[in-house]
């Protein structure tokens, strides 16, 4: 089944896995400078033997998927290729295959249950000695926040004791073995404390008869009934957080300072973490570059109405300059040799709600400003609704942040793990600039700023990719051409 | 059999022309004389029949009945004169859908005709089930969409909250029951049938009385005799109705409230309809279903799609695999109780607590006070057993001659349009014709928001058939997502599924989950009557851009083996 992938292919894809202890290969980005990527190779991983198998995003709108059946079961020894798992998406049936060879050590969630889009299923080891590990791992999976549904609502907390192995049909009948304490909860409270990792048996119902309401469940997972998607204060106490054991690490411990709110990281954010710690492995230099943007801001005013966005502007002058200057949109994959990408893919920063996403302006070279303006806007729309494509976001080449509508004069961002270089846009000022015969005049003058891989990438390299690009937003209209 | 000869041909498509029209309708017959009742009609009490009874003189019939009933009367300016001896040719006792639909077309056939009713005219299906149920679901399909702001939003329509009036929903359906009374009422009456008041009664071949209970009783004779006395909602024991907290489908359709959360008995189209309807409302919902699935009576495929989108999303969860042993009213400050045990084991499992409960596990026959002793009747499970041609059979399994049953009262099809065509092909019968109804070929529509519609067998029951009879089946699909009309009106959500036969082309079921499903189902329901093949189906053309063109596609895109000639040219009953 082509659209179902377990593990993180070479391509442009989702990716449904990567080793416990490296990154977590879906679209992470912080938000401002640091733009970080999927890790495509496992080249850079740590500890590349234990994998997760994530649940898979089947389709644009899916959020959690139920698995039917395992095909494999655990010990079963898996080729790259074979369907491994069925799942239930809110669409239809499909067999997921795996992309690693591999060992399938442990099933973390059985058949019948479901997870959010993102959440490991299962772990895949590459050798017979890792299952013993792997099993360990899937044993203490319920400490280990399992990474929820990246388009699911911003924030679930880590769960606390893996609230959805505690309670594996909270729809049937949470009630049959507890003696104790009837609970009583409605169907939507029900439905949101799952989508919310609420724990339901820890709240006290305010409805009639004392049964749960939705609007307790809302409350005490931090949100407004408005459906806002504000973000989440989990109240230590009254949340499951509380009791979620940090993940074993041997981070060094801070001073406590009494009264902080503890706001555990989104998917998206934990994975932006990851990524950023990863960066620091790839050797990485900056060159700054002064442009003058009269006639680009003389463009701009004549393109804006039908619809073109500085973004796409400065996309497609970037793209321009790549053709001329291949070595910048390359990547180094391994330490040892260049790969040059046939498409110029100009992935954009776009900072969305409490985290980052990188929409992918997909051969941005061969469109027309209007095209990829249209395009640029459908790509942002897809981002604040969640429904971007694993192949829109982490198929760049060469990444362009912009901060300059913020006033910010210069910056310099992360390269992101995958890329050879990446682009940081600051804004454009009216500045006094001396031309070569000594007279000043003010002109329009931004600052943009490139960081790059020095293991591919050369500072003549840089140099001269940007006296390119220089000479394109100075001299735009090739642009619109 | 030489009038449906022609008639067969004339149906066939201009296009392609038939000639496989006379030649093989012994074959057919011989066919279909060998074949077994496969597996379950949801519909059918009595399963065989659907599948039997294969006479060619079915498409002539069959033609006839589609006619708009309410247009017949026009050459005929009154009741007929009743035959030598009697008072009546046809008196019908009920005057629900079926007795009236079976009134106005014995008014067309000459026969002198009464129609008895101890209640109000129209029956269940508009006093009480089909027409209040689709006013509240209207009603409920603008809420939906409404409170829809990314729906509304995608169409660049700004809406303020929407809100609704309870005692404004339930006039609605309220005016809409009395309008749709009115219109049967004097449709009968305009064309001169008798209409009588009190409740009917057999007291032997031939005689009915009727009158008020307790009042005085008259005598009538008739030639023929329709029972078309329907049913009732089916309230399982251990269930105590008290029509404000625990509810059926009656008190659901005044709607006097809307509780904050509803447990909904059974999942089946009542349930499912008034689920739509309840939680577009603001409800929160509970399924219980005694059986493992929800949704039982449909496709699976359908079933499983349909849940997707009109279960999961929605503010509703279910226990499946669970009977309601015990319902208790809300009373004396605690809130309604319901307890439930494994269906299978019989264990506890649980208990609910909610604001109130609707009993939709299903109805059950009102065949009461019907003196059917007298004339040697026993009903099963409350039904009366009838054969293919609507005629009661006795005790002893003879038949009671001049004595039919139509309807829910029968169960063969619980369905307000089937229990019409059942009323009209007696109506036939007694005015000299031979005819079987093929109820395969009669459509079922569920109108939840999008709707589900369904004719003929479902993948399963077709497989089995297949299996038996040793034929190939195959799947057609088509998604409304590729639909122009659809998306025009942001409604890509849904599927049409074809289940047909490859070697001759036959199309043995037709499901359709989507927007407005009920109205397309019409197109294949058809085609199964009058026997016409997906090779000759597919040439005709549909507007454009229409949802019809769903069905168009799925037409289109089965794969009929064209090498292979039409081994059976009459497929209508299968």
């Amino acid at each position: 089944m082509s659209s179902s992938l377990l593990q993180s292919r070479v391509p442009p894809t989702l990716s449904f896995s990567s080793s416990i202890a490296g990154t977590k290969p879906q679209w992470r980005f912080t938000f401002s400078p640091a733009v970080t990527f999927t890790r495509r190779t496992k080249n850079s991983t740590i500890h590349a033997k234990i994998r997760e198998i994530f649940m898979p995003a089947l389709s644009s709108t899916m959020t959690e998927g139920k698995i039917v059946s395992w095909i494999k079961s655990e010990g079963d020894v898996l080729s790259k290729g074979e369907s491994v798992v069925v799942v239930e998406s809110d669409k239809a049936d499909m067999d997921v295959e795996t992309f690693y060879d591999g060992i399938l050590a442990a099933i973390v969630v059985a058949e019948g249950e479901s997870a959010p889009v993102g959440a490991p299923i299962g772990l895949l080891a590459e050798t017979e000695a890792e299952i013993e590990e792997a099993k360990a791992k899937a044993a203490g999976a319920g400490s280990a926040p399992s990474t929820p549904a990246a388009s699911a609502p911003p924030s679930p907390p880590p769960p606390a004791a893996a609230p959805v192995a505690a309670a594996p049909t909270p729809v049937a009948t949470p009630v049959a073995a507890d003696g104790s304490r009837k609970i009583v909860s409605t169907p939507y409270a029900k439905k949101l404390a799952k989508q919310h990792k609420v724990d339901i048996s820890k709240l006290v119902g305010s409805g009639p008869f004392g049964r749960i309401t939705p609007a307790d469940v809302e409350a005490a997972a931090g949100i407004t009934p408005a459906k806002s998607s504000a973000a989440p204060v989990m109240a230590a106490a009254s949340a499951p957080v509380a009791a979620a054991a940090a993940p074993a690490k041997s981070a060094p411990t801070f001073a406590e300072i009494p009264g902080a709110t503890i706001v555990p990281f989104t998917t998206m954010q934990a994975a932006v973490s990851k990524n950023m710690i990863e960066s620091l492995s790839v050797p990485t230099f900056r060159v700054g570059y002064p442009i003058i943007t009269d006639a680009l801001d003389a463009l701009y005013e004549k393109v804006k109405p039908k619809g073109v966005t500085m973004t796409a502007l400065l996309a497609k002058a970037a793209a321009m300059a790549l053709v001329q200057h291949p070595v910048v949109n390359a990547s180094c994959k391994d330490g040892k040799s260049f790969t040059y990408n046939n498409s110029i893919n100009i992935a954009v920063a776009v900072a969305i709600n409490g985290g980052l996403i990188t929409p992918v302006l997909q051969d941005a070279d061969k469109l027309d400003l209007y095209l990829l303006s249209q395009k640029w806007k459908e790509l942002v729309e897809k981002a604040r609704s969640k429904q971007l494509q694993p192949h829109e976001y982490n198929s760049g080449t060469f990444t362009l942040s912009n901060l300059g509508m913020f006033g910010v004069d210069r910056f310099d961002a992360i390269l992101p793990p995958g890329q050879g270089a990446i682009m940081a846009v600051g804004a454009s000022k009216p500045t006094a600039v001396a031309d070569k015969d000594g007279y000043f005049s003010v002109r329009s003058q931004m600052l943009v700023n490139v960081t790059a891989d020095h293991r591919i990438v050369y500072g003549a390299d840089l140099a001269a990719f940007l006296k390119t690009f220089a000479k394109i937003v100075q001299d735009p209209d090739s642009l619109t051409m | 059999m030489q009038s449906s000869f022609s008639l067969s041909l004339s149906s066939a498509s201009p296009i392609t022309g038939r000639s496989d029209g006379g030649a093989t309708s012994t074959a057919s017959d011989l066919f279909f004389s060998t074949t077994t009742a496969p597996s379950q009609l949801r519909f059918c009490g009595l399963r065989r029949e659907a599948f039997s009874g294969c006479k060619s003189s079915n498409n002539a019939l069959l033609l006839k009945q589609l006619r708009p009933s309410n247009k017949i009367s026009a050459s005929l300016s009154g009741n007929g004169t009743p035959s030598k001896g009697f008072d009546y040719d046809l008196v019908i006792i009920g005057a629900g859908v079926g007795g009236h639909g079976a009134a106005l077309h014995a008014v067309e056939k000459g026969l002198k005709t009464a129609i008895i009713e101890g209640d109000v005219v129209g029956g269940t299906c508009v006093n009480r089930g089909c027409v209040p149920s689709k006013a509240l679901l209207a009603v409920s399909g603008r809420m939906r969409e409404l409170q829809n702001e990314h729906h509304m939003k995608s169409f660049g329509l700004q809406v303020a909250a929407a809100g609704y009036d309870r005692q404004g929903v339930a006039d609605h359906a309220q005016n809409l029951a009395t309008k749709i009374r009115n219109n049967l009422t004097n449709s009968m009456k305009s064309l001169g049938v008798d209409i009588l008041t009190g409740v009917g009664t057999v007291v032997g071949p031939q005689k009915v009385k009727y009158g008020k209970v307790g009042g005085s009783e008259t005598l009538i004779t008739a030639k023929d005799i329709i029972i078309a006395t329907g049913s009732v909602p089916f309230v399982p024991k251990g269930v105590e109705v008290d029509g404000k907290t625990v509810i059926t489908s009656d008190h659901a359709l005044k709607l006097e409230t809307v509780p904050e959360w509803i447990v909904i008995v059974g999942s089946g189209y009542i349930g499912l309809e008034f689920s739509d309807v309840y939680t577009a409302l603001g409800s929160e919902v509970t399924f219980v279903e005694a059986l493992d699935q929800l949704m039982p009576g449909f496709d699976p495929e359908i079933g499983k799609l349909a849940q997707r989108v009109l279960i999961n999303p929605r503010k509703i969860d279910y226990h499946t695999g669970v009977f309601a042993t015990k319902i208790t009213p809300a009373r004396d400050g605690k809130p309604v109780t319901i307890e439930l045990i494994d269906a299978k084991t019989k264990e506890p499992k649980d208990t609910l607590e909610v604001d109130a409960a609707l009993i939709a596990t299903g109805r059950a026959p009102f065949t009461q006070g019907l003196g059917l002793e007298n004339v040697n009747v026993e009903t099963q499970r409350g039904f009366i057993p009838v054969d293919e041609r609507m005629r009661v059979i006795d005790s002893k399994g003879k038949l009671v001659p001049h004595l039919y049953c139509i309807g829910d009262a029968n169960g063969k099809m619980m369905l307000a349009h089937a229990a019409s065509a059942q009323g009209i092909s007696v109506v036939e019968q007694v005015s000299g014709k031979d005819h079987v109804l093929n109820h395969l070929s009669i459509p079922a529509a569920c109108f939840t928001h999008p709707e589900i519609s369904m004719v003929g067998l479902t993948e399963p029951q077709a497989r089995e058939k297949a299996e038996k009879e040793g034929f190939e089946i195959s799947i057609a699909k088509t998604s409304f997502k590729a639909n122009t009309k659809a998306l025009a009106e942001n409604e890509g959500e849904g599927i049409a599924k074809m289940i047909y036969r490859p070697d001759n082309g036959e199309i043995l079921g037709v499901h359709i989950f989507g927007m407005h499903a009920a109205d397309l189902i019409h197109e294949a329901s058809n085609a199964i009557a009058l026997g016409t093949r997906i090779q000759d189906i597919k040439y005709a053309v549909h507007a454009h851009p229409t949802l019809s063109e769903v069905i168009d596609e799925l037409f289109k895109s089965a794969k009929v083996k064209s090498d292979v000639p039409s081994a059976v040219a009459e497929p209508v009953a299968v």
